[in-house]
């Protein structure tokens, strides 16, 4: 199969044709018996995982098994908020490195992820807010990561339709602004990973739920078992997000993990209103306008572990609250859809990539509340590690082993919140 | 939103309620002699399970008593909820009653 180039020519051809002439993205081959590398779940980590396999180390033998459809997780189910002004060294490495490969994303995959670097705004609503804030954005300057405080004044004018008054029961004392942050299409990243993978020989294998990891009699991974049938290889990633501590017990190894909804929402559309997108940890509301024009709204998660996929409704109705205070002219708006996502929340809330005790098996998750925004940059080193067997430089610090050797990186105290 | 059966107040709304955490954790009788491992296991690893959880839950905003539930965290139907100290619940109870669509 010829994978069609896109371009403005070629597009415009199609429009002439009446989208007629599109092929397949990627086909849509059965899994062959074994394979150098299976990567498990079908989310943009992933995905990215594989392209950069193919793509950067040469190892095109690949299958990635996703139980239902690719991006059908919290890939397709997240506000798509790109920050990188994390608070700890190893975190702002981590980002920062993502956020340039978003740079160029779409030429990289010939596919529009329309990454759309309008600003993240996060907003100060107390004394603390102010300090922790202020402390980031000095971090970030000495480690070279766009960051900058703006005064009341001036977060009103990058962002006119908020609330500045002192009516809010915690009125906004200023904010902190990410001017590279802003937000991606989550379906376009998922597919263009996808794509350009499957154009390297990688197999994209859907409705292939993996049901049980075998081991051989070293005590390293030989394959898995699936709901299409057993397939053979010598390393696997898990890459599964909320189910990663179901997965992982297939092989025997307990993770420090805990799955929790988390839920999002999106109005009914309307015309371009909202210029950036602004972030409040204190009072719970994340919100962006997507290009259709509906208001993006992510809310905070449940308080229990769940894999549910759907949260309580007074969470939402709480992250609108929040909402109708910052942005009164929103109040009247009415709410399309609403739905919920598993994430997997880790005891320092930072992501875990590497190694673990069983040969051959690799993990990646742990991302929690925030992993879109490092979809690239995740895969990138993830794939290097797979690759060599060894950890990325970049991922090293994020191996498993950290929770024994007391070496956390702790954006937990750092943020509280992350998005 | 949960209705949380309180073994001391009765059935109430989540919102009274402080979550735990998976429950039956007991701390390590002699701390001193754990290895780095079964520290981490400790003070890190969680069941997390897709099914059965007994977990423990604090009612904050009422009688201010700790007890534990089981739960099935797909359906999040609460099955049982039993007082600190009692032994753990089964992870089958409640199952009968359940498939009952009681
Ligand atoms: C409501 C919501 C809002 C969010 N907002 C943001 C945000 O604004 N910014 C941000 O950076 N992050 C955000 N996140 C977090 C972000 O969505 C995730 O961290 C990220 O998408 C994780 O990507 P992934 O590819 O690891 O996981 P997923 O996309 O969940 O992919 C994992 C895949 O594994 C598959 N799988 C699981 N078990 C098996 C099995 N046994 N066999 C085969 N396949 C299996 C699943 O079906 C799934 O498709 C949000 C999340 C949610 C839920
Ligand atoms: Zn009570």
């Amino acid at each position: 199969m010829t994978r069609p180039h896109f371009s403005f020519l070629s597009l415009l051809r199609q429009a002439f044709l009446g989208e007629k002439a599109l092929a397949p993205h990627w086909p849509a081959r059965p899994p062959k018996p074994a394979y150098d590398v299976i990567i498990i779940g079908g989310g943009g980590h992933g995905l990215a995982t594989a392209y950069y396999l193919a793509a950067l180390h040469g190892v095109r033998n690949v299958a990635v098994l996703e139980r239902g459809w690719i991006g059908g997780g919290n890939t397709g189910r997240n506000t798509t908020i790109i920050r990188s002004n994390y608070l700890m060294e190893e975190s702002e490495a981590l980002y920062e490195h993502a956020v340039r490969l978003w740079e160029d994303l779409s030429q990289t995959l010939n596919y529009n992820v329309m990454y759309s670097p309008r600003g993240v705004l996060m907003l100060a609503h107390t004394d603390h807010d102010e300090h922790v804030f202020k402390r980031h954005v000095h971090a970030n300057r000495l480690a070279g990561i766009d960051n900058e405080w703006l005064s009341l004044a001036e977060a009103k004018a990058y962002c006119p339709p908020l609330n500045t008054g002192p009516d809010l029961r915690y009125p906004v004392r200023g904010a902190a602004l990410q001017r590279r942050g802003g937000v991606a299409r989550h379906d376009a990243v998922a597919w263009g990973y996808a794509r350009a993978a499957a154009a390297l020989g990688v197999d994209i294998i859907q409705n292939c739920e993996v049901t049980a990891i075998r081991r051989g009699a070293d005590g390293a991974v030989s394959g898995v078992e699936t709901s299409r049938g057993p397939i053979a290889a010598k390393k696997i990633g898990v890459v599964a997000a909320g189910h990663t501590s179901v997965v992982m017990a297939m092989a025997g190894v307990r993770m420090p993990l805990e799955s929790y909804p988390l839920q999002a929402l999106v109005s009914e559309p309307v015309k371009p209103i909202f210029p950036c997108v602004v972030m409040s940890n204190t009072i719970h509301a994340y919100i962006s306008q997507s290009d259709k024009g509906e208001l993006v709204i992510g809310a905070g998660t449940d308080s229990y572990v769940s894999y549910s996929q759907r949260g309580g409704i007074h969470i939402i109705t709480e992250a609108l609250a929040a909402i109708c205070e910052l942005f009164p002219i929103f109040r009247r708006m009415r709410m399309l859809r609403s739905w919920g996502g598993i994430v997997d929340v880790t005891p320092d809330r930072s992501p875990i990539i590497g190694l673990t005790p069983v040969p051959g098996l690799f993990v990646n998750c742990g991302w929690g509340t925030g992993g879109f925004k490092a979809t690239p940059g995740s895969g990138h080193v993830f794939a290097h590690t797979i690759a060599t067997g060894t950890p990325h430089p970049i991922a090293a610090p994020f191996a498993l082993s950290r929770f024994r050797e007391g070496r956390f990186i702790d954006e937990a105290a750092a943020a509280a919140v992350a998005h | 939103m949960l209705l949380i059966p309180c073994p001391y107040c009765g059935p109430r709304p989540e919102l009274e309620f402080a979550y735990g955490g998976e429950a039956h954790r007991p701390r390590p009788a002699d701390p001193a002699a754990l290895s780095d491992e079964a520290w981490a296991a400790f003070l890190y690893e969680r069941a997390n399970p897709k099914g059965r959880h007994r977990e423990r839950w604090r009612h904050v905003h009422g009688c201010g008593q700790f007890f534990n539930v089981l739960r099935d965290t797909v359906t999040d139907a609460i099955l049982a909820a039993y007082p600190v100290g009692a032994p753990p619940q089964e992870l089958n109870a409640g199952r009968e009653r359940q498939e009952r669509g009681a």
